[in-house]
């Protein structure tokens, strides 16, 4: 089989319950976006863990790098007054 | 029993047993509309919001107190965008609920249409209009609409930095010269009533309540959250050493709360009709930046053209 012939590579993301975000679960191959979650489905949420699924091809996602993971990160590293605990409020103070 | 029948009875189900009612859900179009026009309101307050404050970003006293309103307005423009994401999932398009911003048929907290008149009111607002703003929206965070309670939750967690760093800055001028005590006095007079009729119109006057709470979109009335942002900061003014501007407040043992004065509605609805002191400036300034920015999303879009990507 040559690898054109390959079925493409699904990420898949379940939402557990209602109210809370998808998570991504895992991945999967299928021959297109219907089998995928179908798929998905039989593969994932055998025992109820999920209420909605979403599947995307893994080569439509964009994905920072592990390699830039500091120049990505670092900036926000040193900004410490965006934390509420950079301030000092007496302990008397209530509802802070 | 007819399909949308049927559909009602499974959407009147999901709210009954405090589910939340998710994008690809059937819901009624009033629960819609009700959304759009909530959420959209919402999501233009963080944005129009960032303008009284960013008012003194350039006039801060100190690198590290410009620093922090930086990262402040900075954040209400992250709200905004999470809200306006939150609404588009109701079908509604970005570009739309901007272009109805800017045409005054969207309304935005009236709170904004007030002035930023002196350095204290960025602490002033941090302390009551956030502070107004965390006793809104603790409770949406359970609100029946999944996206809106997801943005909301991020939202909280970041508006305690924003209560704090107000509160600090506040406690900073009361430590200070008379001249900066009384500059705290005097933004606080200002933005006390202003921060009460953040919580809406009384109850008796507030017709749409009723149906948001019997859809769990508001989990309680103005009249209720009012007297809980009274009752937090009493004492916090206390505290601070600051007068709140209302002669008929004072603590009433009976009910375990402050009683409190009436805010002047009639100024509330005048502001929110378009005739409180900023609102033709917040809109034109909106105007100005969007059509300022204009040649920025082109050239973004451009590149993206020639770089092959969509």
């Amino acid at each position: 089989m040559s690898v054109k012939a390959e079925w493409p590579l699904y990420e898949v993301f379940v939402r557990s319950k209602r109210g809370l975000n998808h998570v991504h679960v895992g991945s999967l191959h299928a021959p297109d976006d219907a089998m995928a979650l179908r798929h998905a489905r039989d593969v994932y949420t055998r025992r109820n863990e999920g209420v909605s699924i979403w599947v995307v091809r893994s080569d439509a996602i964009t994905a920072s790098s592990p390699d830039e993971k500091d120049p990505l990160f670092a900036p926000s590293g040193d900004k410490v007054y965006r934390h509420p605990t950079f301030y000092e409020i007496p302990d008397d103070v209530p509802h802070m | 029993m007819s399909q949308v029948a049927e559909l009602e009875a499974g959407f009147e189900r999901t709210i009954a047993h405090q589910e939340r009612i998710e994008p690809r859900d059937w819901m009624p179009d009033e629960y819609r509309r009700t959304l759009v026009r909530q959420i959209a309101q919402h999501a233009h307050s963080e944005i129009i919001g960032m303008q009284p404050e960013g008012n003194w970003i350039t006039r801060a006293p100190s690198l590290r107190r410009k620093a922090i309103l930086l990262a402040k307005v900075q954040d209400e423009a992250g709200h905004g965008l999470y809200l306006y994401s939150a609404c588009e999932t109701l079908g509604v398009s970005r570009e739309e609920l901007t272009r109805l911003l800017l045409a005054g048929r969207q309304k935005y907290s009236s709170i904004f249409n007030y002035p930023t008149l002196s350095y204290a009111d960025v602490g002033t607002i941090g302390w009551l209009v956030d502070g107004a703003a965390i006793c809104n929206q603790v409770p949406l965070c359970r609100t029946s609409y999944g996206p809106y309670g997801r943005a909301m939750i991020r939202i909280c967690k970041e508006e305690s930095f924003h209560q704090r760093q107000g509160y600090e800055l506040l406690m900073t001028m009361m430590r200070g010269t008379d001249e900066q005590q009384a500059m705290v006095q005097e933004s606080v007079d200002r933005f006390w009533w202003p921060s009460l009729m953040m919580f809406g119109p009384p109850d008796a006057d507030s017709p749409n309540t009723e149906r948001s709470m019997a859809w769990g979109v508001k989990r309680h009335t103005n009249d209720e959250l009012r007297q809980r942002f009274v009752d937090m900061t009493v004492p916090q003014a206390e505290a601070l050493g600051v007068t709140l501007p209302d002669p008929d407040l004072r603590w009433n043992a009976e009910r375990s709360s402050y009683d409190f004065g009436e805010p002047d509605w009639e100024e509330f609805w005048d502001v929110v009709k378009g005739d409180g002191p900023c609102n033709a400036q917040r809109l034109t300034h909106r105007q100005r930046a969007y059509d300022e920015g204009a040649w920025v999303r082109e050239a973004a879009l451009a590149f993206a053209d020639r770089e092959g990507q969509p």
